[in-house]
């Protein structure tokens, strides 16, 4: 892009991620997605006058988890404040957050970018409730008349994640997001269905003359939940600020929405805009002082990360693609690992995870997770082409159906009476068939012309449905085409 | 004065109060009664003191993570002003 040459971007993302509990961070009303409007709400989550929280021990622990993920110190002390704002989107007019004390500080990860590996820095992430769901009545925010609020969603706990300014390219923003998700879903602290908006981005971009230090003004463009939103809206919000820039205007630092329909962003400015959080500590909740060695224990019981998992597939003979792509869906990397247990060609196993399973889920919009096979068996399927017992041909057919039936290879292969022919005796007879019925190709082979001999195995498979053994098959061609 | 007019209007703005010129005046005079009253704290020396995160002498007040019912639909809204389908229904915001 033009722009990347005259301007340096320079981006931060701050991520709401909604933690992986079963009740809300403050009161025991489930956190259940896509219930009925405002019946998940009690006098706690609504603010009514009296009431008390208490906070949820599960979401102490997910932020834990996630904070040493992403190599953060963890606060042995912190505690929580009200960001007060007025706003229908949370009923008490104030956010129960954490400021100055956030339970995760100075962290970092790795991201890769082509052969670049760059580490970004993870500036803090705390504790907060997420706010209620609005609906607008117009089409967009901006041109609404009136709002529905449902507060079902009020006090379902988040994290959210702030990093530093450290990506210069939206190939890194988008290397990053990737990455804080798949650290994300590997440590079960979300379930990071993001089309539910369980995971939400606000990027922060600024743009600067190439070689200046100094940073430009930046906006905030809110509430993204998806990498192609943010590509998108990073594309056309530099593209925005250059053009300001380039007429020697000067960028507004203001909060913008995404269009997702026109593919634009919006200014969000108004009176509510004025940031005046008037952060105090939380008098309703006491301070939170977390032991080291629960923290260590916390620590001890991490799951491999994606980058462990990246590397060891690798050390297992796949190549950095193939590595990729099993570690980038934890469902399928799970599936290789378990399948991996029973079946010792690590290589071939990556090829049927990544090829036939994989496309014959994606014609059904399956995750591996919503199929019914299980890894063993498909571990057991390729026993069964390795020991012969059926061809590679008959094996896809034989997954299909493993696939959405749940059944063992063995029994679909007795059942369908697919094992494959390999006795010579029986094969014989087809062949001596195929032989008589095609005199043209026979005698085309005998003068020379090899690739005859293809041909002729091609009419044996279709004569006996496929269940030839080829390499039988192709044996007793020849031994046949030269003997007469 | 330990107040001025801009910043009770501002404050005012915030929690979506319209106030008259006349309660503006008012307010700052009072609202600068009591933080006059409230400086005498101001004599303490609290550079030794550890910043306090709570009165109570308490910390780590955790409940498990288990659902409890709800309130009914009818019960949420029960307050609301004005709601509709089951929402609570507000004039547009931005």
């Amino acid at each position: 892009m033009m722009t990347e040459n005259r301007y340096e971007m320079v981006c931060g993302v701050e991520t709401h991620v909604e933690l992986a509990t079963k009740s809300k961070i403050f009161c025991g009303c489930s956190t259940e997605f896509g219930r009925e409007q405002n019946t998940q709400v009690c006098p706690v989550c609504e603010g009514l006058p009296g009431v008390l929280p208490v906070l949820n021990r599960e979401v102490v622990k997910l932020a834990v988890r996630a904070g040493l993920a992403l190599n953060c110190h963890i606060a042995e002390f912190s505690k929580f404040d009200r960001k007060n704002y007025y706003y229908p989107d949370l009923p008490k007019n104030f956010q129960t957050s954490q400021y100055d004390l956030p339970i995760c500080q100075n962290g970092w990860l790795d991201i890769r970018t082509g052969e670049q590996v760059k580490r970004i820095g993870v500036t803090r992430a705390h504790m907060e409730e997420d706010a209620g769901k609005l609906v607008h009545s117009g089409e967009t925010i901006t041109t609404s008349q009136e709002s529905y609020a449902d507060y079902n969603r009020t006090g379902v706990p988040l994290l959210e994640i702030v990093s530093e300014p450290d990506m210069r390219s939206i190939d890194e923003v988008i290397a990053y997001l990737e990455q804080l998700v798949g650290i994300l879903e590997y440590t079960e602290v979300s379930d990071c269905r993001l089309e539910q908006g369980s995971v939400r981005f606000d990027i922060n971009v600024s743009l600067r003359p190439a070689g200046q230090e100094v940073l430009g003004t930046r906006t905030e463009t809110k509430n993204l939940n998806s990498f192609s939103s943010v590509r998108r809206c990073l594309e056309y919000e530099i593209l925005r600020q250059a053009e300001v820039l380039d007429e020697g205007g000067q960028v507004i630092q203001e909060t913008r929405t995404w269009d997702e329909g026109r593919g634009v962003t919006l200014s969000l400015r108004s009176k509510e805009e004025a940031h005046d959080y008037r952060y105090f500590p939380e008098p309703d909740l006491v301070p939170l002082v977390l032991d080291r060695d629960w923290i260590e224990k916390v620590r001890a019981e991490l799951p491999e990360l994606p980058e462990a998992r990246y590397a060891r597939l690798q050390s297992l003979g796949l190549s950095a693609y193939d590595a990729g792509v099993l570690t980038s869906s934890k469902a399928l990397g799970d599936f290789f690992d378990q399948a991996g247990r029973h079946y010792p060609d690590a290589k071939n196993l990556a090829n049927w995870v990544m090829g036939d399973l994989t496309r014959l889920l994606n014609a059904r919009q399956w995750s591996v997770k919503d199929a019914l096979i299980q890894p063993r068996q498909l571990a057991a399927m390729l026993e069964l082409i390795d020991k012969g017992v059926i061809s590679g041909k008959i094996a896809k057919s034989v997954l299909e159906d493993m696939v959405v039936s749940g059944k063992d290879p063995e029994q679909i292969v007795k059942e369908k009476g697919l094992v494959q022919i390999s006795d010579e005796s029986a094969l014989l007879t087809v062949i001596q068939e195929v032989l008589q019925a095609q005199p043209k190709s026979v005698e085309d082979f005998r003068s020379g012309k090899e690739q005859a001999l293809g041909f002729l195995v091609g009419q044996v498979m279709k004569a006996t449905k496929g269940q030839a053994n080829p390499g039988v098959v192709n044996q007793l061609l020849r031994e046949q085409l030269t003997e007469q | 004065m330990r107040i001025t007019r801009e910043q009770v209007e501002h404050v005012a703005m915030l929690a979506r109060l319209e106030l008259s010129g006349q309660e503006v005046g008012e307010y700052t005079r009072q609202l600068d009664a009591i933080l006059e009253y409230a400086a005498v704290l101001e004599e303490l020396k609290t550079e030794e003191i550890e910043p306090t995160a709570h009165v109570m002498p308490l910390m780590n007040v955790m409940r498990e993570d288990s659902v409890r019912a709800s309130l009914s639909q009818d019960q949420v809204l029960r307050n609301a002003p004005d709601a509709e389908n089951g929402f609570f229904r507000v004039p547009k915001i931005v």
